[in-house]
């Protein structure tokens, strides 16, 4: 977001006291864990491309909490965002990643042939199958920070990599900026488009400035592998496809992202990685992974069960409504997905949302036929 | 807006081209006047306190335009932002302020015995009656910039100097974080509070009024969309007593600041500082609500706001549409004139409209009480 040179220093004229923000009435991760003191030792700080301490937290700021998520209230401006302000992200981390320590080492396993099962979910209940990805370039900037001439950039290198992608992966780039309205609201109606930016979450963030110079859709023409460039992240990368076959999906969503990063190693832009954090994406709750692997599923009994919650935290899933984050379900259809994103692998992620599912749905069939479902309550995985 | 400190000259490897916004698609002040040569001249300067010349324009680049209104496009981030962006702004002042050039001064006049008549618009027709400007408080950075540390500072002066008037001005302030959601919905219908931002186009930080007593007719806001927003209002139609009260409660705030060595930004040519270029001058804005249900309907009732020299909008403010024939009617111009000559411009263009009005539901032509250009 910020683009000044100087206003940090200036800053720097008031006592922290007068510059802490008032967290009294927010409830998200940030506020959790930003203290007075921390504040205080981060303040003069920066990151080499300029993100400072108040650029990672103005949107829990100005947002300060939200009905139905615990919201995580900062963002990163760039890879180094991670380490110049590990005394706040860390602690964030901990407590958003389910207790993952400033030690702890991150797996990733894009092997789709480990994963057991998931070709068989039942299709009258399990309408669509979906598994996504963020991806940062090396080199550059996150949405929260970049000037429009490093988003064009990304643009750039990002079509050209995915012009030479072939077989079943190739495919078209669409810039939104060309795009008709028309076009727009099929490609939203198909869940393949992302919103233009109304949530304050990603507003405050400063995310949609500049829309729409240099977003854009890429997508085969099966319509199955899509990939968004430059909206919460660099990229999304995104599989998926009518019914229940989450197999499917993730093996395509394996083999078009191995694929995509090759082509950019080429073109020396790998993806930001590390040991510790796993794939670094602008918001610390999508580190790890990054991955989201759900289905859109019918439970209208199911989630007005009494235990529909615990089951899900036992299960390590989360629900969202069918419009992705921030929206209400519609019709008893839930948006069912694995709630972890660091700390295991992406193989590991995709069987919790599989075995997770297969049983949800056989709780549904049961309670239809109106019978129990307390045997088959889980154990806490 | 922003805080770091080497962003800008990271984006200094990019060249001019790759950093240029898009601005095909746009309708402001600022896609009209900024070109790819101003914007490689102006991309690597700052202000003192670090305001970029992408600062002054993101908000144009973000908001392509308005159906409504011809919006300004850019803002300033303290007060050297209009000497050290001048290229790009002088042409968007002479554009939005009808031809007014780098050289030209400005007039200030707010002695309320200036104003010819005014007490007496017919209150069957206006419902109410306002005058607002707005005030920097000098050394301080703007809005669109200040920090959380600034801001509060602005709040800090702005409560002592108000806590200081007596008589009928004596009043309190109600900081907006400990208000009620009911109390700021009742503010907001009451017209005393600005709604919470869903304009685009502002950026709303906070807010306070202050009033004394019962009688609610002189407000001040804190840290909206400038340092200070200072209102006098009341129902009916005396123009005159409102704008008495604002002179001589704006001339009070002005020495209360003075006394506690802060002056208000002000300069020859520019008069009155403010955030947003629209409001450059006199920052004033004047006028009524008043019931027009017929006279908006008549083909040349755009053409007469023209030549009145007056702008209409929604009973809502900025960016709202009328609501029952009720229409907000105000001074269009903001500098190159004195307070006083733009009050006086409502007080006679709104008594002309009430005429033109009464015509029209008597059924009458009003061909003959068409106006000159002003």
């Amino acid at each position: 977001m910020p683009f000044g040179n100087t206003h940090n220093n200036f800053k720097l004229n008031y006592s922290v006291e007068d510059e802490f923000p008032d967290l009294t009435k927010h409830n998200n991760h940030m506020a959790k864990v930003l203290t007075q003191e921390m504040y205080a030792k981060l303040r003069d700080k920066q990151t080499p491309t300029g993100f400072t301490v108040d650029d990672v937290i103005q949107t829990g700021v100005d947002n300060p909490g939200h009905p139905f998520i615990m919201t995580v209230g900062c963002v990163a401006g760039d890879e180094e965002s991670y380490e110049v302000f590990k005394d706040l992200l860390d602690p964030v981390i901990s407590d958003r990643h389910g207790g993952y320590k400033a030690t702890d080492k991150h797996k990733t396993d894009l092997n789709f042939e480990n994963l057991k099962g998931g070709d068989d979910l039942d299709p009258n209940y399990v309408l669509s199958s979906r598994v996504r990805t963020g991806r940062s370039i090396k080199g550059y900037a996150l949405p929260p920070h970049n000037s429009r001439g490093e988003r064009r950039a990304v643009e750039k290198l990002s079509v050209e990599a995915l012009n030479s992608l072939d077989g079943e992966f190739k495919g078209k780039y669409y810039p939104l900026k060309s795009m008709t309205d028309a076009e727009q609201e099929q490609l939203i109606a198909d869940h393949f488009l992302f919103d233009k930016p109304v949530s304050p979450l990603l507003l405050g963030a400063g995310m949609a400035r500049d829309w729409p110079d240099a977003r854009g859709i890429w997508h085969n023409e099966n319509k199955t592998f899509l990939v968004w460039v430059n909206e919460e992240d660099h990229l999304r990368v995104i599989s998926m496809q009518k019914g229940g076959n989450m197999k499917e999906v993730f093996k395509r969503f394996c083999v078009g992202l191995q694929r995509i990063e090759e082509i950019f190693k080429k073109h020396n832009h790998g993806f930001m990685w590390n040991q510790h954090l796993g794939f670094i994406l602008t918001c610390p709750s999508n580190l790890g992974t990054g991955l989201r692997g759900g289905v859109h599923v019918k439970l209208p009994k199911l989630s007005t069960h009494a235990k529909f919650e615990e089951i899900l935290n036992r299960l390590r899933l989360q629900k969202r409504g069918t419009g992705g984050v921030d929206t209400a379900s519609v019709g008893g259809v839930f948006d069912i997905s694995n709630a972890d994103r660091i700390g295991s692998s992406e193989v590991d992620q995709v069987q919790c949302v599989v075995d997770g599912v297969k049983l949800m749905v056989e709780m549904e069939k049961k309670l239809e036929k109106g019978e129990s479902i307390d045997s088959m309550i889980p154990a806490q995985k | 807006m922003p805080f770091g400190n080497t962003h800008n000259q990271l984006k200094m490897n990019y060249i001019a081209e790759q950093e240029y916004p898009d601005l095909s698609q746009h309708n402001n002040h600022m896609a009209k006047v900024l070109t790819l040569e101003m914007y490689a001249n102006l991309r690597d300067k700052q202000t003192p306190s670090g305001f970029t010349v992408d600062d002054v324009i993101q908000t144009g680049v973000d908001n392509p335009g308005h159906p409504f209104i011809m919006t300004v496009g850019c803002v300033a981030g303290d007060e050297e932002t209009y000497e050290v962006f001048k290229d790009l702004l002088d042409p968007i002042i002479e554009d939005r302020h009808g031809g007014y050039k780098p050289t030209d001064k400005h007039k200030t006049d707010l002695n309320p015995d200036n104003l010819q008549g005014g007490d007496d618009l017919d209150p069957n027709y206006v419902l109410s009656s306002r005058v607002r400007t707005g005030r920097s408080i000098r050394s301080f950075c703007l809005p669109p910039h200040c920090s959380r540390g600034e801001r509060r500072a602005i709040e800090g002066l702005s409560v002592e100097a108000l806590g200081a008037l007596d008589g009928d001005l004596k009043g309190k302030y109600y900081a907006l974080k400990d208000m009620t959601e009911e109390e700021q919905q009742q503010l907001i219908d009451d017209h005393f509070l600005f709604d919470k931002p869903v304009s685009p186009l502002l950026l709303a930080s906070g807010m306070a009024r202050d009033w004394p007593d019962d009688n609610k007719t002189f407000l001040v806001w804190v840290n909206e969309e400038d340092h200070l927003r200072v209102i006098s209002m009341q129902k009916g139609g005396n123009m005159k007593e409102v704008f008495t009260r604002f002179c001589t409660g704006l001339t009070k705030i002005e020495e209360l600041f003075k006394e506690k060595g802060h002056e208000f930004m002000w300069n020859e040519h520019l008069g009155y500082v403010l955030t947003c270029p629209s409001n450059l001058g006199t920052g004033l804005r004047g006028g009524v609500h008043v019931k027009l249900p017929n006279l908006s309907k008549h083909e040349k009732f755009s053409e007469i706001l023209k030549r009145l020299r007056l702008q209409k909008r929604g009973t809502g403010g900025v960016d709202t549409a009328a609501v029952g024939g009720v229409f907000d009617i105000s001074n269009a111009d903001r500098l190159g004139f004195s307070e006083v000559e733009l009050v006086q411009m409502v007080v006679d263009g709104v008594k002309l409209l009430v005429e033109m009005e009464k015509r029209l539901e008597a059924g009458q032509s009003i061909n003959d009480l068409m106006p000159e250009q002003k």
